[in-house]
């Protein structure tokens, strides 16, 4: 059971995105073979009219997976309050994935847009979920603006790059030890998802390492179990690292050969 | 039955025209219509035209590949200017990594390098250093072989019927095959139309003489010549059923890849915005559906001139017997 985000505890510590996949057949069939606890739904793309993205929706909706509606795409504040307001009203649901884009090529956040949509989407009785660095003062600034949960960045959207700040990664966990934490984007491999898991980080974002793969429901199969994998070793403590050998099996008492 | 059957196929998009002169060869009588005033008034005028059984194999399943692989020597036995010229797919240098994707998701191509490209494609010299290259793949201008098709089916003996204000009487066929795309919508569970935009340019600068695919991890765009200098400029892929003019962000995606092929094209006049929406079933894959004497022929996706041949074959085997 992965943590409770906004009151609600989810059934998987993975999150799912919906886009980019071959067809909506091959989205359900992964759907079921990950059993993701939450699938995101970005809504600006796909309703550039009234509605007119309806017919995806729906599909996604019949999933019976809770929905994540997010701002993917957004580059203002502005936008991205508008589109929160639109998924409110397709979804049913005051929770959002809130994305303010600053920049082009990395498709970083703009963290001063964020945390003014995050205050004016929280005073709205939102639930925000915001896409951020690992800024331990921009993530100070988001709590502020009524936050209850954290999506710091792995590496830039798209990029499969996987953690690439584990010192930042860690210090955030290790800063806000009972704030819901989720790594999005960057991810490119199970194994990326298995080590936030395995730092203690209740849960991770991933779509494009999913969709973009050659066998999209064998990917998310694969990594429903690195989600399970990782959990399971972080609530087993780990071994402490350490510099040198320590052999398992004791010498002492033995006989030496030669 | 007694002698040939007389056939109502309804829309006169690459589905149907497809059907109908599949149909009218096997001796149906074959009547088309459609509520437009001319043949391919829907998505299959903005289609690309590409017959890339191969290429196609990168995001789609297997099956468009196997029932698509005889569709270039279908249309070049039906129409006139097909071009078998094969088509290329290169990748700027920072996304280079997508060309390997693609060449893992796909078959039947080499791989080529700075020299073959200028070989190919003599404007693209020094431009990019590796490419994909599908020798056995074709093009065709939809908007001339459509109308081609028409007048087959009429040479056939078949009728086109066009823009007509009365609904057609069908009690007067022996069977109906519709291909309406989304105006069935009611009929046919789960169908939902995909926005598609492209963009019609003439660039007098640059000359290619087969599809270019240019990859790029979210906006994959292609670039088909057509006759005149004019290039087709496609297509984007957005689950939207908004049919409303072409967005400034999907115009610069387009655009931009222009660009980055060959810089001549900056110099281009933009003769066309066009957008459709392509008829899609949740697994993107066509489906032939009898329902009593009717034949529905639907949910083309992407794939309307690849796979409409495959698909016609299928309803006149419903109707003829295999």
């Amino acid at each position: 059971m992965a943590a409770s985000f906004y009151g609600q505890e989810l059934s998987s510590a993975l999150m799912l995105g919906t886009a980019q996949y071959p067809s909506p057949e091959i989205l359900r069939d992964a759907v079921l073979a990950a059993r993701p606890g939450v699938l995101t739904v970005s809504l600006r793309r796909e309703s550039a009219g009234e509605r007119a993205g309806q017919a995806f929706w729906s599909l996604v909706q019949e999933l019976g997976v809770p929905v994540l509606p997010n701002t993917a795409g957004c580059h203002t504040v502005k936008e991205a309050v508008t589109t929160a307001h639109m998924a409110r009203e397709v979804f049913g649901t005051d929770w959002i994935k809130l994305e303010v884009i600053g920049e082009l090529d990395t498709l970083q956040p703009d963290v001063f847009g964020l945390v003014e949509a995050a205050r004016i989407l929280t005073e709205e009785g939102f639930k925000v979920f915001p896409y951020t660095t690992e800024d331990l003062v921009v993530a100070e600034r988001l709590l502020a603006a009524g936050c209850e949960v954290l999506m710091p960045w792995g590496a830039p959207i798209g990029s499969g790059k996987g953690l690439n700040n584990l010192f930042g990664l860690r210090a955030m966990r290790a800063h806000f030890p009972s704030v819901p934490l989720v790594v999005d984007a960057g991810i490119g491999v199970p194994s990326h998802a298995a080590q936030a898991l395995e730092m203690g980080y209740d849960a991770v974002l991933i779509n494009t390492a999913v969709a973009k793969a050659g066998d999209p429901v064998g990917m998310a199969r694969a990594f429903g179990l690195a989600v399970q994998a990782g959990m399971l070793a972080h609530m087993a403590d780990p071994m402490e690292e350490r510099d040198m050998a320590v052999p398992s099996t004791p010498v002492a008492g033995k006989a030496f050969l030669g | 039955m007694n002698g040939k059957p007389r056939i109502l196929v309804k829309g006169a998009g690459v589905a149907g025209l497809t059907a109908a002169v599949t149909l009218a060869e096997r001796g149906g009588v074959v009547t088309l219509y459609d509520c437009a005033e001319r043949v391919g008034a829907g998505a299959s005028w903005m289609a690309g035209g590409m017959l890339a059984p191969w290429c196609e194999a990168e995001s789609a399943p297997a099956e468009v590949t196997a029932q698509s692989v005889d569709s270039v020597d279908w249309w070049a036995a039906h129409v006139p200017g097909v071009v078998r010229e094969g088509s290329l797919v290169l990748a700027p240098a920072r996304d280079v990594g997508e060309l390997a994707r693609f060449g893992r998701r796909t078959s039947h191509f080499q791989t080529v390098g700075e020299a073959d490209i200028a070989r190919l494609e003599p404007d693209l010299a020094g431009r990019f250093q590796k490419g994909l290259f599908f020798a056995d793949e074709g093009h065709v201008d939809p908007r001339k072989a459509l109308p081609a098709l028409a007048q087959s089916l009429l040479q056939m003996g078949g009728q086109v019927v066009l823009a007509t204000a009365q609904t057609l009487d069908e009690s007067g066929f022996d069977w109906v095959v519709d291909c309406t795309g989304l105006h069935v919508r009611d009929q046919l569970d789960y169908l939902r139309g995909v926005r598609g935009e492209m963009l019609l340019l003439r660039c007098p600068d640059v000359i290619l003489h087969r599809p270019v695919r240019m990859l790029h991890p979210r906006i994959p765009v292609y670039i088909v010549p057509r006759d005149n200098h004019v290039f087709m400029v496609g297509a984007t892929m957005v689950e939207s059923e908004n049919a409303g003019g072409m967005t400034v962000r999907s115009m610069m995606e387009l655009l931009n890849s222009a660009w980055t092929l060959h810089p001549g094209f900056a110099e281009a006049e933009i003769l066309e915005m066009g957008t459709g929406l392509r008829p899609s079933y949740p697994d993107n894959m066509p489906r032939v559906v009898q329902q009593g004497r009717h034949v529905y022929v639907n949910g083309m996706y992407r794939h309307g001139f690849l796979l409409s041949p495959a698909r016609a074959r299928e309803a006149a085997d419903l109707i003829f017997g295999p």
